[in-house]
């Protein structure tokens, strides 16, 4: 056992219980549970959506990807930082106008009916939880083999960490454990590629003339095709990327946590120059992989790569930069999944209980229970599943989100603010098929069949795409689309420019026929 | 606790009808279009040209710069876009929250 990383370990999870002490304190009612009373500033929360994005899949996942198959795993970097544009451009300022505390408040601002909040939260729960699976799977697995704790102990550990930083320290605790993780982070992954680049002697060109020469694919690691082998699927897995990060519950209610939407922009901004910094670095972690650990050691230490970054690190800086690396894997993990929690449990307690259930009728502090037990059935739902999935590729399951996200989610988000016509019978569609669409495609995917039993089952893949969104995403914006013409509009007159001028500059204005009543 | 969030609201007794209508929302409406529409069809027609070309052709694996590709060339220039566009647009913004001040003086 690595007794440095034991200590940085406990050392992690001293500080985020002290931050969870503090912000507990301030934790009193619904507004601080689920925004932190909305007073994080640009630079703090871009930070901690950076701290809230960069996941196990990007730090492990990615830098394994690309130490094993080149090129290939440079797709995810590209994919998950463009991503912000469409964020940026579309979706979080009128996004931070229009909605409250969850991703479905946007949707309802327009279209208040129980059916469409209803569904919206449907969408956030399985994201989340997808999302969270496969971080909990990550975690297990990095724990077990860093500090030979059981998988089952290890994700139970850092099930009980995630619900206690939710549970008492709301929006706040989670914003304030995700900025220190992306500090952590940044700082760690800055450390190891500087010193990959200092062995190249600080040349690219030698970094790239040298990498290729040490690994088995030798010229074609520099070549895509390594990974994705259909044109399409390579296709199919951008376009999830980069329309799935605007759809993401967890991404999303970050920006309730500030004041407007200048400031919404602003924490954009942040955070794109951060995570872009970060995914240029990932070159810097799978080409030191692919050089000085080695591939054979890399599927040796975990078949899909997911060990690459702490197996570089300590080929470079021995025991103690591998306690740290790993310490900061794990920050990495906790951070992300108390955002997890928050997403999946706002959607239970604030849109089905307090808006559904009680027709908006509950008090200050019913609401504070019903997001605090909701909080903790999300966490066990969640860590039964990751038990049972343990078996499953971790960057598989992050891919789903993205495409569940971007085919359920973003369509109706889109339209709600730029179409016209658009109604509640589009957004009910929408939503549901382009969920049950991604959903349905991945389960008759080669990620799950397999002829060869690779996969979870044994049989010919009737979807011979192994991401569904390049049929999924279309058939979501279809639903939307079909769903609005063949059903008749419900919408007041008037509504439609409430919400044009409510999502553009802030102002809640009063339709024409309530004006008048006045 | 006070309710920050509720602050960034403008309480206003003007209908929303009479703003959409107003020459100062009808400028922002044009001058947001006038932007944002181009700007993200320019960038993602320019992010999935990479897995386009990547994915049919070969010509990017052609080493251009010693032997760093041209398909991880067109990657890093994926990068310097979205800072680039993303830098336009926070400037460009500042031009949209003067409008928006204006419409809400108006509104009060």
């Amino acid at each position: 056992m690595n007794y440095t990383a034991v200590a940085l370990f406990a050392a992690i999870v001293g500080l985020t219980l002290v931050i969870t002490y503090f912000a507990a304190r301030k934790t009193k009612t619904a507004n601080d549970f689920y925004t932190a009373d909305g007073g994080l500033t640009g630079a703090q929360n871009g930070i901690a959506i950076a701290g809230d994005y960069m996941s196990a899949a990007s730090f492990l996942g990615i830098a394994g990807m690309i130490a094993l198959a080149g090129f290939d795993g440079f797709f995810y970097s590209i994919g998950f930082l463009v991503a912000y544009l469409v964020v940026l451009y579309l979706v979080a300022e009128p996004l931070r106008n229009l909605g409250k505390y969850t991703m479905a408040d946007m949707i309802a601002a327009r279209f208040n009916a129980s059916k469409v909040r209803g569904v919206a939260a449907m969408n956030s729960i399985v994201i989340s939880i997808f999302y969270m699976i496969a971080q909990l799977v990550g975690a297990g697995a990095l724990i077990e083999l860093l500090l030979g704790i059981p998988y089952t102990t290890s994700v139970i550990i850092v099930g009980i960490l995630m619900t206690v930083y939710v549970v008492f320290g709301g929006m706040t605790a989670t914003s304030w454990v995700q900025i220190i993780k992306a500090i952590l982070l940044m700082a760690g992954t800055a450390v190891i590629s500087f010193m990959v680049f200092a062995k190249f002697d600080f040349s690219i060109m030698k970094m790239f003339s040298e990498v290729k020469q040490a690994t088995p694919l030798g010229d074609s690691f520099l070549n895509p095709g390594n990974k994705f082998k259909l044109p399409l699927d390579t296709i199919s897995l951008n376009l999830a990327l980069v329309l799935g990060t605007a759809g993401l519950p967890h991404i999303l209610i970050r920006f309730f946590t500030v004041k407007d939407a200048p400031t919404a922009r602003k924490s954009v901004v942040y955070a794109t120059w951060i995570i872009g910094a970060f995914y240029i670095l990932t070159i810097f972690l799978g080409f030191g992989a692919a050089a000085f650990v080695g591939a054979d050691d890399i599927i040796a230490a975990n078949a899909a790569g997911n060990m690459a970054a702490p197996l570089l690190a300590q080929a470079l800086g021995g025991d103690l930069l591998f306690a740290f690396v790993a310490a900061v894997a794990f920050a990495t993990i906790l951070a992300v999944v108390a955002g997890l929690v928050l997403s999946a449990a706002s959607a239970f307690a604030h849109d089905f209980y307090s808006h559904i259930l009680r027709k908006g009728q509950a008090t200050e502090k019913e609401q504070m229970t019903a997001a605090r037990l909701a909080s903790i059935a999300v966490a066990l739902v969640s860590m039964v599943l990751a038990l049972f999935a343990q078996s499953m590729n971790v960057a598989f399951l992050v891919s789903l989100a993205f495409a569940v996200a971007a085919s359920a989610n973003l369509p109706v988000i889109l339209l709600t603010i730029f179409w016209r016509r658009f109604n509640t019978g589009g957004a009910v569609t929408g939503m549901v098929v382009g969920l049950f669409s991604s959903l349905l495609l991945v389960a008759l995917s080669p990620n799950i069949w397999a002829v060869d039993g690779s996969a979870l089952f044994v049989g010919e893949a009737l979807f011979p795409l192994s991401n569904p969104g390049i049929v999924s995403i279309p058939l979501g914006f279809l639903g939307a689309i079909i769903g609005t013409l063949v059903t008749k509009s419900d919408e007041v007159a008037g509504n439609f420019e409430r919400i044009l001028v409510k999502a553009n500059t802030g102002i809640d204005a009063a339709t024409e026929v309530a004006a008048s009543k006045e | 606790m006070h309710q920050v969030s509720e602050t960034a609201k403008t309480e206003t007794t003007r209908s929303a009808q009479t703003i959409v209508e107003s020459a100062s929302f009808k400028q922002l409406m044009r001058e947001k279009n006038a932007f944002i529409l181009p700007a993200i069809v320019f960038c993602l027609i320019f992010y999935f040209t990479l897995p386009i070309m990547t994915s049919y052709f070969t010509f990017l694996n052609r080493p251009l710069l010693g032997d760093i590709t041209g398909a991880w060339l067109f990657a890093f220039l994926q990068f310097i876009m979205t800072w680039t566009f993303c830098t336009l647009y926070n400037k460009k913004a500042r031009s949209f929250d003067r409008l928006v001040e204006q419409i809400k003086e108006e509104s009060r």
